[in-house]
């Protein structure tokens, strides 16, 4: 289990790559790579966490998503600081012995970052900079993990 | 004695990043009515609480979170991540 709260950029082939060579005798491998978007005048995004938190959200997500998809490995990288558009902002990898647990790991993770670690991002455009405001939607997919 | 954190914009309406509160709060909802008087852009900060989240010591909490023995209370907006 890995996480990375770095504000230098990464190169997510390499991590696939260095990921993927460590995960012994799992079958299947699943990464997702978030970009920042170029979409209408984005300029730069910013993000700002809180540090120590974040680690600690981070490995407690993973904790739980070992227990429940019975991973075999797992890295989570996010940035902070300034991205440009296009750049890689985050990268979840997951490694199992079938693909559905990797898949599953990976999406729940996902969802679990979106809302629930501490990360917040404000876009600078030309017209000027604002914090981006949180989705129903993405609160909503926590929804379907809950159950028994 | 607690540290009181800001993030995002309830830092930049509070001015400031972190501050040593003395207080005898009992749980976070009387510590945000003291900070609301410590000045316009706290009371700012603070004016829908409905948009504030908080975490005591690193862990998320509610706003009728105990705050005995903490050390560290912190207020954001709706995480955004990913």
């Amino acid at each position: 289990m890995e996480v990375r709260v770095d504000a230098a950029p990464f190169d997510p082939g390499a991590e696939l790559t260095g990921f993927s060579a460590g995960v012994g005798e799992a079958g299947a491998v699943v990464s997702f790579t978030g970009v920042a978007r170029s979409d209408g005048g984005m300029g730069t995004l910013e993000i700002e966490h809180y540090p120590g938190m974040t680690e600690s959200a981070i490995a407690a997500m993973i904790e739980e998503a070992r227990g429940r998809f019975g991973l075999s490995a797992v890295r989570v990288i996010h940035r902070h600081g300034r991205i440009a558009a296009g750049e890689p902002i985050m990268m979840v990898l997951t490694a199992s012995r079938h693909r559905r647990e990797a898949f599953e790991a990976a999406e729940f993770l996902m969802d679990w970052l979106k809302s629930r670690a501490p990360f917040w991002k404000k876009e600078h455009r030309a017209e000027g900079a604002a914090w981006v405001a949180s989705r129903d939607e993405d609160e909503a997919a926590l929804h379907r993990w809950a159950g028994p | 004695m607690i540290e009181v954190l800001y993030f995002a914009w309830l830092r930049e309406r509070a001015g400031t990043s972190r501050e040593s509160v003395e207080t005898r709060a009992p749980n976070v909802a009387a510590l945000v009515e003291e900070l609301k008087g410590r000045s316009e852009g706290h009371a700012l900060a603070f004016s829908d609480l409905r948009a504030v989240r908080v975490a005591v010591d690193q862990k998320l909490a509610g706003l009728d979170a105990p705050l005995g023995g903490a050390r560290e209370v912190a207020f954001f907006p709706p995480m955004t991540g990913g």
